[in-house]
């Protein structure tokens, strides 16, 4: 009997090498398991019966285009469209060998926090199902922790990847930009957006992570990875410098007994032998929200306009091609999407873009600088993933804002093109805490070593207490 | 709008400005192709006012002589050897289409 709550992705890859279970076995276990749990989490949109390959098997966030499999991205405007093509992540973990179990749910476009915004109904936090699991990739995020994957791979632009790792007990990283390739991603916003691991382990995120990641003919924004990707092993972080920036970790919003849970955590890690000091960042947080909540609409304001009823989706009854046009993209696409839409045509429309997405583009000249020079005395960040735990299924969909502010601590590194690795630090009224840690461009290896060496100093059991 | 998560949205208040109006709303639904119904028009000039005046708070700073970020990674000039390859086959490319005629996508008429 497999027990998927507690295998991790590296377990079962020796399972297979030592021949004690073969893939069909394997693949097997997952899917009992989702037929068991998955109709009351919601994590899949939709399982592959069958699929190729011989190694560990895979979760997708529905935002990644798999040849032959129906890739919706969550909306209704892409209800039925079958990719032609691989996304290159897609095809890389094919070549691997991984075996893709399925398409997890994620908010529309990729567009939110709880996954409440899926067209296709939001997934529910396997420590608590009353409460969401996080967004956008809050299906590959629910799916691992609750066994249903071994690891998945999830999409984040202002912190789809971190965010949901965090409210579900599990490992997350959002890679550097411009380390893991774009080509076949449903694209939100182009300048933010990255594919990344979610896992039960640090280990299994660099293993997954070292698949996936390197430069790509098919997207000019990749680049060679300046080192090779290392499996953490120790748990010294003798030498370390964390530094501790003060708004990330005393911004009004916090929860006590997540701003606890990280301060055990970050008391370990100098246990552990790393230097911690406390430094700033001082416009980061307060202009880190706006200025993101300008650029990723702008940009996805852009990257939506394909979607037109033309090429491939529904398509809306019209007289004319203008009708149609307009009908299709008002029926397709939901309530966030087109408040997006809407945002950032206006910040980029005349009259407006100098003011509001030029402004913002200087901001974030202005984050990446307060990022680099933090860097260059420290060189890991720490602070809270998530300003609190898993929230209740409705609490902030009503309110666009009060959901935007989930991501307030994950997103200005987004906008730095940096790094971010999120791990289980502790419960807090018995949902987990997520300790973020930021790094220097292309430090995915130091970020691993630290990560590493604290999961294995905080012991966090991963499976939900009710599980046990 | 619903009450906010306590305190966590001083970050975002305080900017002062002229509220959006429902002849831009229409005139930016207008530029972004969406034909939106009058209960959304409604209820878009007034989200859309409240977080204008959240995001509005970016103009506080001066910043004058920064220069503005389009692109995290100081990447420039990627030039890929010009080898020809493969394009998708016609078929694959109108697999999707809602509706198609003689190798073509079909739409309706300009009007």
């Amino acid at each position: 009997m497999i027990d998927t709550l507690r295998l991790t992705a590296e377990e079962a890859k020796g399972l297979l090498e030592r021949g004690e279970l073969s893939a069909a076995e394997l693949r097997r276990a997952y899917l009992d398991a989702i037929a068991e749990r998955d109709g009351e989490l919601h994590c899949f949109l939709r399982t592959t019966g069958e699929a190729e390959g011989d190694g560990v098997p895979i979760a997708l966030k529905d935002v990644i285009s798999t040849k032959g499999v129906e890739t919706t991205a969550g909306s209704r405007i892409l209800s039925g469209y079958v990719p032609v093509f691989d996304a290159t992540v897609a095809a890389r973990v094919k070549a691997a060998g991984f075996s893709l179990l399925g398409k997890t749910n994620t908010d529309e476009f990729a567009m939110g926090s709880s996954t409440e915004n899926s067209a296709w109904g939001p997934s529910r936090n396997p420590w608590d199902p009353s409460r969401v699991p996080g967004g956008s990739g809050g299906g590959s995020a629910a799916a691992v922790t609750a066994g249903l994957a071994p690891w998945a791979l999830g999409s984040d632009t202002g912190g789809s990847i971190k965010q949901p790792s965090a409210l579900c007990g599990n490992v997350g990283l959002r890679p550097t930009y411009g380390s893991v390739s774009r080509y076949g991603i449903i694209a939100f916003a182009s300048s933010l957006d990255q594919v990344g691991p979610v896992a039960k382990t640090v280990r299994d995120v660099a293993l997954l992570y070292k698949v996936i990641a390197g430069r790509d003919p098919c997207d000019s924004t990749t680049a060679e990875l300046p080192e090779t990707v290392q499996l953490p092993e120790g748990d010294s972080l003798a030498g370390v410098r964390i530094g501790v920036p003060t708004e990330l970790n005393e911004a009004e919003g916090i929860e006590p007994g997540v701003k606890e849970a990280v301060m055990r955590a970050i008391g370990l890690a100098e246990e552990l032998g790393a230097e911690v000091e406390e430094c700033s960042l001082p416009r980061s947080v307060r202009y880190g929200l706006p200025c993101y909540y300008l650029i990723a609409p702008a940009e996805a304001s852009a990257n939506l306009a394909r979607y037109d009823g033309v090429r491939y989706g529904p398509r809306a009854e019209g007289s004319s091609y203008q009708e149609m046009v307009d009908r299709t993209r008002d029926e397709g696409f939901g309530d966030e999407p087109k408040r997006r839409i809407m945002l950032g045509t206006y910040a980029l429309s005349a009259g407006y873009y100098d003011a509001f997405y030029g402004q913002a583009q200087k901001v974030r000249t202005r984050i990446i600088r307060e990022h680099r020079e933090a860097l260059e005395r420290f060189d890991v960040l720490a602070c809270p993933t998530s300003p609190t735990v898993a929230f209740p299924i409705g609490e902030r969909a009503a309110d666009p804002l009060a959901m935007y502010v989930s991501d307030l601590l994950t997103i200005p590194s987004c906008l730095a093109g940096l790094p971010g690795l999120s791990i289980p630090c502790g419960l807090s009224d018995g949902l987990p805490v997520g300790l973020q840690l930021i790094g220097p461009q292309f430090g995915e290896n130091l970020l691993f070593r630290v990560g590493h060496a604290l999961e294995q100093a905080i012991g966090f059991d991963t499976v939900p207490e009710r599980w046990r | 709008m619903s009450d906010l998560p306590k305190g966590s949205l001083a970050v975002l208040k305080g900017s002062s400005r002229v509220a959006i109006s429902r002849e831009e709303v229409l005139h930016v639904a207008r530029l972004a192709r969406l034909a939106l119904t009058d209960d959304e028009i409604e209820r878009l000039t007034d989200e859309l006012d409240k977080i204008l005046e959240a995001v509005g708070i970016v103009s506080e700073l001066d910043l004058e002589d920064v220069p503005p970020t389009s692109h995290p990674l100081d990447l420039v000039n990627v030039w890929d050897e010009d080898v020809p390859r493969d394009s998708l086959p016609l078929e694959d490319v109108l697999a999707n289409a809602p509706e198609r005629e003689d190798g073509l996508f079909r739409v309706p008429a300009w009007g």
